[in-house]
């Protein structure tokens, strides 16, 4: 038997799926839209993710505003000194945290001062108003403040600001300043002054939490690499850091990477969601073609001749669909520097990458094929003989065929995400979450169906009864509309169940015993004055803890300058690096736990310092009880041994202590306190702050109100961006929710028209339509509020680990609010069988 | 005269669960090229899965079918499928056009499954024999049962077939209609020198063709040459 020509055929394989498709269009538009926007997201948050890296390290010069810094939380050693004069230091400054106070209103706010001298920045700019506030500030000594704190307080350039026992004028607003977040100035906005000043304020006291940087200019030749390779470690055995700006971009870039990747996913499961989408069209149009396969089959067109044509559709489809989820991508992400601005310590130019844009295209191809490959199987195995018969007998379901399929559908989201999420692991569990979360909505599908038909209320009326045996009457779309509506809705109340135990994380129990206001870095010789000026405004002290700085000297038998230059030890550095601020007390409090060991309340004279460290300590330096500590506690070595381990929750919004020491030790040591008192209201907490700031202008006050109301603002920011991601499940949910909707319409159409004629009324088929619909919509949307409280309690306890109580929000708003919508989409789909007569329904639509 | 179809103790058995139904037995008969021969019966006697059989859209249980002189046993699901679009043209009682294509383009699948150039000028001939030179781009929808059926024709004649079945061809026609079909189906087999293979019920339709077989039960009853023949 000869064969045909393998070009013509390829042309006529071409024609037949233009034929065959125009004709569809419509049905195919549907299939197109859950592809467009799912690729859209994937794309717009791809190219983002490109712009961000690639502005990151574009602009690494200008977010330092330097080209290294040398930093330290101490002066610099003689050591360092040397390293930096031989450098040749460009600029350099001190920062701290401190009380400013405001004499034109009384106005107090913590803020973070940056005493500057130099031209410091060297790259990038100080964005002032007036513009010239930046290049003056220097010489008339006087401050650049915070823009948004100035607003807040209603303060203009020219009137001053009183930092410690010195008072500057304001000169400007700061805008913005290199390397800077929203955020990080939010917490503590920045107040810029001239070096010159810092002695006059005398706010660098015992404890002050402080910060040296000097700042440098590279000569073109050098290579920053190797000077961090060199000089770094000579810097960490003496307390400092060097970091270059390509360093610094990188460690930036990771950062944000982790934001990109959960942006990412986000997308990609509306992407997933779509597919739910294209397999339900996909397997609806196909059905309907079986007949016209059968025909061509008699015609003499081959199994893969046939197979081929609506395989051509779909990649036709997923292209058109990948290309234009990605032009719609490109334009997207115009909005995600406005959405993410707080986030970003500099603007982000969009440029157009290839990358994101093949991947879309791709995605789109691959995701279509895949998902339609199933129902496009049914064409292979259709029997010619179907024409002569004129049956409409189920698709064969190939078994071997669809394990294959299924198996490359897992694969291929396992791929993806891996390549997303660069580790297998988080690949894997994601993978198995999705088809876990799929599996329970298709299993109570299933179940619901098989439930109705063994306990059918067969003594409901007409209206009631033809509405449930909607749900399963062969052709049914019941597993795909709760499969669309239950996922989106799981997604929806995931999300808003995230954000209720981020918030309920932070939340204060607004009652006496709970501080609300901490008063830092308090001097012993201030102590009993601080007291008796919060005691008379009729507050109590609640805690009076002494703070004690010191830094590990030597571990076990290994001294700490040895640990760092050997190559081979796995301990974090940050245990080596760190100035404990350690405390001394009897007891425990409540947020903490003995693991292991005892507790030691006091020392026991001629017996060694039994100190309580913390389970995060004892993990990342791999200690056990018994080993041996010493501290440098402020140039006095100290022996001590660890006598208990700690579980601390530091989730509680109070101070808490990786060292504790027992009492009798270190009493006598140089040290500073922390005290904290409850204020019931504003007033009270800004009359304390003012008295404390006029008397102390050392202490630093922190209202943890005010932390409050922050992190709540952060946390509405970033739930801002989930519900951004979010939207793009739910547009895909509900466009998958119409084309399901739309699949049986031909049939429902039919049938309501046959009711029609025999006499039913508009109400009884308006009932029998709705009714099916609730059904529908509330089982799916309960079973997605369902699986969102199994998966926000597991969040809850693995990454959150915070306590779990669910908001009544999801299921009084979120219930009827979706059941609403499907009821909406399914009631216009008979739109036209109520207002006109059977005949001309039928001519039409059929 | 040659032989075009050869049927040789062939045998159809369907198993449903434990249960074997047998629809067609020890059917064994031959059609000579260039013939008219036709197949009646009453309903469930096996007529359609005879018709299937020997177009090779099915497999039979037992015996042999030999078609445009190709043994069908010896023939893999997509030879047959060439062997069709070579040699074999179709017309059902329920039209079977594709309904996303017009009427031009329906006529033309199966010249343009052989690759053929000139494809629409063929077809365009073709539909004006059947007289809808006017309805080239209608789509089947907008087409009455009548011109749905002529487009048929003109469809199951475009390959030049060496052998042609027909499934019922007027079943879903009014008489007028159906005549008017038929008389165009005689008289395009008649220019074409097709071998004619009908399925119907009516025994006048029968009578006209040269040879009738007679099914009932899936067993032949007679195979008697008409009046005709």
């Amino acid at each position: 038997m000869s064969k045909l020509p393998s070009k013509t055929s390829v042309k006529w394989l071409f024609k037949m799926a233009w034929r065959d498709g125009k004709a569809s269009i419509s049905r195919l538009m549907l299939f197109m839209a859950s592809i467009i926007l799912g690729i859209a997201a994937v794309v717009s948050i791809q190219l983002f993710s490109d712009n961000l890296k690639q502005n990151i390290k574009n602009q690494s010069k200008a977010l330092m505003g330097a080209d290294f810094i040398i930093d330290s939380r101490q002066l610099p050693t003689k050591k360092v000194q040397a390293i930096i004069d031989s450098l040749n230091v460009a600029a350099s400054e001190v920062n701290f945290v401190s009380m400013a106070a405001f004499p034109k209103n009384d106005g107090t706010k913590l803020v973070k001062v940056r005493a500057i001298e130099g031209n410091f920045p060297f790259y990038g700019t100080l964005d002032t108003e007036p513009v010239n506030a930046a290049s003056i500030y220097q010489e008339l000594g006087g401050a650049l403040v915070d823009a948004t704190l100035m607003l807040q307080f209603n303060i203009k350039p020219g009137d001053s600001i009183k930092l410690g026992k010195q008072t500057f004028p304001i000169i400007g607003a700061l805008k913005s300043i290199p390397g800077s977040t929203a955020f990080s100035s939010s917490v503590a906005p920045t107040v810029l002054i001239p070096f010159r000043f810092v002695d006059d304020t005398e706010l660098l006291q015992l404890g002050s939490r402080k910060e040296y940087q000097y700042f440098f200019i590279a000569p073109p030749t050098m290579d920053l690499d190797l000077l961090d390779k060199k000089i770094d470690p000579v810097l960490d055995d003496e307390n400092a850091d060097l970091d270059t700006h390509t360093s610094t971009s990188e460690r930036l870039g990771r950062r944000y990477d982790n934001v990109s990747r959960f942006l990412n996913l986000a997308a990609f499961i509306a992407l997933l969601l779509g597919c739910v989408g294209i397999a339900s069209s996909v397997h609806i149009y196909i059905k309907e073609k079986l007949q016209n396969v059968a025909v061509l089959k008699c015609l003499g067109a081959t199994r893969k001749q046939t197979f081929l044509i609506y395989l051509l559709q779909v990649v036709g489809i997923g292209l058109i669909g990948g290309v234009l989820g990605a032009v719609i991508g490109i334009g997207l992400q115009y909005a995600f520097p406005y959405i993410l601005q707080g986030f970003l310590p500099f603007d982000v130019q969009i440029a157009i990458t290839v990358q994101p844009l093949i991947i879309g295209i791709t995605l789109g191809v691959l995701m279509s094929v895949l998902f339609a490959l199933l129902p496009l199987l049914g064409t292979w195995y259709v029997s010619p003989l179907e024409v002569l018969r004129g049956t409409d007998e189920n698709l064969v379901k190939p078994r071997k065929a669809r394990l294959f399929t299924f198996a490359a559908i897992l694969l291929f989201v396992f791929l993806f995400s891996f390549w997303l999420l660069k580790d297998a692991i988080f690949g894997l569990v994601f993978t198995v979450g999705i088809l876990i979360t799929f599996s329970i909505m298709a299993g109570i599908a299933s179940l619901f169906m098989k439930a109705i038909k063994k306990y059918f209320p067969s003594n409901w009326g007409f209206t009631k009864r033809q509405s449930l045996l909607n749900l399963f009457r062969p052709n049914n779309q019941t597993m795909v509309l709760i499969l669309a509506i239950g996922l989106g809705t799981f997604l929806i109340s995931t999300l808003y169940f995230t954000k209720d135990i981020l918030l309920a994380k932070t939340s204060i129990e607004n009652n006496k015993d709970n501080a609300n206001i901490i008063l830092m870095d308090v001097q012993n010789t201030q102590k009993e004055a601080v007291i008796n000026t919060v005691l008379p405004k009729g507050l109590e002290i609640i805690d009076n803890i002494p703070i004690v700085t010191m830094r590990l000297h030597q571990i076990k038998d290994q001294l700490v300058n040895d640990i760092r230059k050997d190559t081979a030890s796995t301990m974090n550095q940050w245990i080596l690096n760190h100035e404990f601020r350690v405390t001394y007390r009897k007891s425990l409090l409540a947020s903490e736990e003995i693991l292991e060991g005892n507790w030691s309340s006091a020392v026991e004279e001629g017996k060694p310092i039994l100190i309580s460290i913390s389970d995060n300590i004892a993990r990342d330096a791999a200690l056990e009880i018994g080993d041996q500590l010493i501290f440098n506690v402020q140039g006095v070595l100290m022996e001590t041994i660890i006598g208990s381990i700690r579980k601390v929750d530091w989730g509680r919004m109070q101070l808490n202590f990786s060292v504790v020491f027992p009492t009798g030790v270190l009493e006598n040591a140089p040290q500073f306190n922390v005290l904290t008192t409850y204020v019931s209201d504003e007033a009270s907490s800004a009359d304390l702050q003012r008295d404390l700031v006029k008397k102390f202008p050392n202490i630093s006050v922190l209202d943890l109100r005010q932390v409050y109301t922050l992190i709540e603002d952060i946390l509405n920011k970033i739930s801002w961006i989930i519900n951004f991601m979010a939207f793009f499940s739910i547009l895909t949910g509900i466009i998958v929710l119409i084309g399901s909707v739309r699949n049986s319409k031909y049939q429902r159409i039919k049938e309501s028209v046959l009711l029609r004629t025999l006499g039913a009324k508009s109400k009884q088929i308006l009932q029998i339509t709705a009714l099916e619909y609730i059904y529908l919509g509330m089982l799916g949307s309960l079973v997605g509020i369902l699986l969102s409280l199994i998966s926000s309690q597991l969040l809850a306890v693995f990454l959150f680990k915070e306590p779990f109580i669910p908001s009544v929000v999801p299921f009084l708003v979120f219930l009827p609010g979706i059941t609403m919508l499907v009821l909406l989409i399914g009631l216009s789909n008979i739109r036209s069988v109520l207002k006109s007569p059977p005949l001309e329904v039928l001519r039409r639509e059929v | 005269m040659t032989k075009i179809l050869k049927i040789h103790e062939l045998e159809k058995t369907y198993t449903s669960g434990s249960k074997k139904l047998t629809v067609l037995s020890n059917i064994s008969f031959e059609v000579e090229k260039g013939s008219i021969f036709s197949i009646v019966g009453p309903s469930g006697s096996g007529k359609t899965t005879l018709l299937g059989l020997c177009a090779g859209l099915d497999n039979p249980s037992a015996g042999s079918i030999e078609l445009c002189g190709s043994n069908l046993e010896n023939l893999n699901e997509d030879e047959r499928a060439q062997l069709r679009n070579k040699e074999v043209g179709f017309i059902f009682q329920n039209f079977q056009l594709l309904p996303t294509l017009t009427a031009l383009e329906n006529v033309i699948v199966p010249l343009e499954l052989q690759g053929e150039r000139n494809a629409a000028k063929v077809g365009m001939e073709l539909l004006q024999k059947v007289g809808l030179a006017d309805r080239f781009h209608h789509y089947p929808s907008q087409l009455s049962g009548g011109e749905q059926q002529r487009v048929a024709l003109a469809r199951a004649f475009s390959n030049k077939p060496s052998i042609l079945f027909a499934d019922e061809p007027t079943g879903n026609l009014d008489e007028e209609t159906g005549e008017k079909v038929i008389q165009l189906l005689f008289q395009l087999n008649k220019e074409a020198g097709t071998t004619l293979i009908i399925i119907t019920h009516d025994l006048d339709l029968a009578n006209r063709t040269q040879q009738i077989l007679r099914l009932k039960g899936g067993k032949i009853m007679s195979n008697e040459k008409t009046i005709a023949g």
